[in-house]
């Protein structure tokens, strides 16, 4: 168990020193990995983003339900009863002559409302539903529609979820792009490590002749593929943190113009350690299937 | 300790540079393998280390049937040997010391045991003072006790040395017959390989190769 532990010490601090004993071209593998790491990871982030913002934009999401012109009091209270039986979240009714009191306030309207025969406006129903996810509103939307003497339903924000779509559209891209620079990282620690494995072949055979085991021999290498890509992620993290502190002032001056307060979110602590041990096993793969090939010689 | 039965070994391409060799090295005994360059004295050493498998006969070394060994267990049997080569192998991307240390290293010895042996390995040698030396700037005796310590360093029962005073002057030869003697004086079994025995070990017991075969 010591002597397990001892070797495992060697093989790491062994592994430390080679990515210290050639620094350029440990520094350009390392940018090639933090560069396949950020593009997805900031794919990602930025949809995370465009999500929130949207959210934020549609505000609170409301269903309109507006009833038929013929319809009377009796059939306003029929749908008000049914939402009251199972409500789907909070609404309020809205009475033909409230609505059209509502629309007098405004200046301009007040005249041009004057000049009409009788009031054009209908009951309806406003309701913010508990469930504001698009395919629930949809569903909420069609059953109410169905019901009696109700003319016309409306979603607010019916826009969500078209943008909903396109944000799954998205997210399907940036698994591909990962999936992509995934193995893009795994063949460039394989490719490092070739070259590695020649530059310590003498080591090798002598290690071999004297007892090493073949475990012994690949352990170095996985703990520098799996360091050289976990020290890729920081890098990735980096890029990320500053590529965030630039676009921060450009989206609160947006948001502003908006009237709305958002800020972007960048790696959290979560999302940096995910990015680190994804960087860390990839790279041991790579490690690990390069020593494999090369070794079976 | 080591015993060879009917051993034959034919190269690819169709050479047979060993034919029915057979020995017995008991425990403690240090044994020179002699012969002309060329009479199978590298191959015997590397079939006893396992480097290479015999294509005939049967060795066992330590009470194992090298035919039977697995690969996986190939690397505990050679930990019980020290295996100095003909070409000795140093490594000039460290010192000295740092080439001592590897065997450590393999087992997982502590690092301050480990340093410890090292160095005492280097003193039996009478390289402590070049511990901290590239090999490459050592001379050819030197280089070839530096080999020897780190085949000591892991107090293997078995020493197998392979040429290990050629081309060297009759000093030097001397002086690591004299690290050999003293290793076999507390009990550790030496094999020598040799095309010529020195003359300060007349009398040692002889394996005689003679073309790949055994000679009277
Ligand atoms: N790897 C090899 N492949 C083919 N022939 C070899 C190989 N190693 C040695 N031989 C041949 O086997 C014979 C014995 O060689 P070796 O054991 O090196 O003799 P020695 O060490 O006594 O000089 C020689 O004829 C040599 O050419
Ligand atoms: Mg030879």
């Amino acid at each position: 168990m010591n002597a397990w532990l001892n070797q495992h010490r060697l093989a790491f601090r062994d592994a430390w020193r080679r990515l210290f004993a050639a620094p350029l071209g440990t520094l350009l593998s390392l940018v090639v990995i933090g560069i396949a790491l950020t593009l997805p990871a900031a794919g990602w982030l930025l949809i995370d983003n465009l999500q929130r913002a949207a959210s934020a934009a549609a505000g609170t999401q409301q269903i309109s339900v507006f009833m038929a012109l013929d319809a009377d009091r009796k059939a306003s209270d029929e749908i008000a009863a049914r939402l009251k039986a199972a409500p789907p979240g909070t609404w309020r009714f809205v009475p033909r002559d409230e609505a059209l009191k509502q629309l007098q306030g405004g200046a301009r309207m007040a005249d041009l409302i004057a000049g009409l025969p009788r009031n054009p406006l209908p009951d309806a129903f406003v309701i913010e539903p508990n469930d504001t996810a698009p395919a629930a509103m949809e569903a909420l939307a069609r059953t109410i529609g169905g019901w009696p003497k109700v003319a016309h339903v409306q979603l607010d924000a019916a826009w969500t979820k078209r943008f909903d779509a396109l944000l799954r559209i998205g997210r399907l891209i940036v698994g591909l792009l990962a999936t992509v620079f995934a193995t893009g990282l795994v063949l460039a620690t394989f490719n490092t490590i070739r070259l590695q494995i020649l530059a310590h072949a003498a080591e090798i055979e002598v290690a071999r002749l004297i007892g090493a085991t073949d475990g012994w021999i690949r352990r170095p290498f996985a703990y520098y593929g799996a360091l050289q890509g976990a020290l890729g992620a920081l890098l990735a993290i980096a890029l990320l943190a500053a590529g965030k502190a630039l676009l921060d002032p450009l989206v609160s001056e947006l948001a502003l113009l908006y009237g709305a307060s958002f800020a972007l979110r960048g790696v959290s602590a979560t999302l940096a350690l995910q990015l680190t041990l994804i960087g860390a096993t990839l790279g041991w793969l790579g490690a690990l299937l390069s020593v494999r090939m090369s070794l079976k010689g | 300790m080591i015993s060879c039965s009917g051993v034959g070994k034919r190269y690819p391409g169709g050479l047979t540079a060993l034919e029915n060799v057979s020995c017995d090295i008991a425990a403690g005994e240090m044994v020179f393998i002699t012969g002309h360059s060329g009479a199978g004295k590298s191959t015997l050493v590397r079939l006893i280390a396992a480097i290479e498998r015999p294509t005939a006969g049967g060795i066992v070394v330590n009470g194992q049937n090298l035919a039977a060994l697995r690969d996986n267990a190939l690397p505990y049997l050679r930990r019980n040997l020290g295996l100095i080569f003909q070409d000795q192998k140093l490594l000039f991307d460290r010192n000295a010391l740092e080439n001592v240390l590897l065997p450590l290293a393999i087992v997982g010895t502590p690092p301050r045991e480990a340093t410890r042996r090292a160095q005492a390995a280097l003193d039996k040698v009478g390289l402590l003072e070049r511990a901290r030396a590239n090999p490459i700037a050592l001379s050819g005796g030197e280089q070839q006790r530096l080999a020897i310590a780190r085949a000591v360093v892991n107090r293997p029962a078995i020493l197998l040395a392979d040429e290990p005073t050629a081309n060297l002057d009759e000093e030097s030869a001397e002086h690591i017959l004299g690290i050999f003697r003293e290793f076999h004086q507390v009990g550790v079994t030496v094999l020598v390989a040799t095309h010529a025995v020195p003359a300060s070990a007349a009398g040692a017991r002889e394996i005689r190769l003679a073309r790949g075969g055994l000679a009277a």
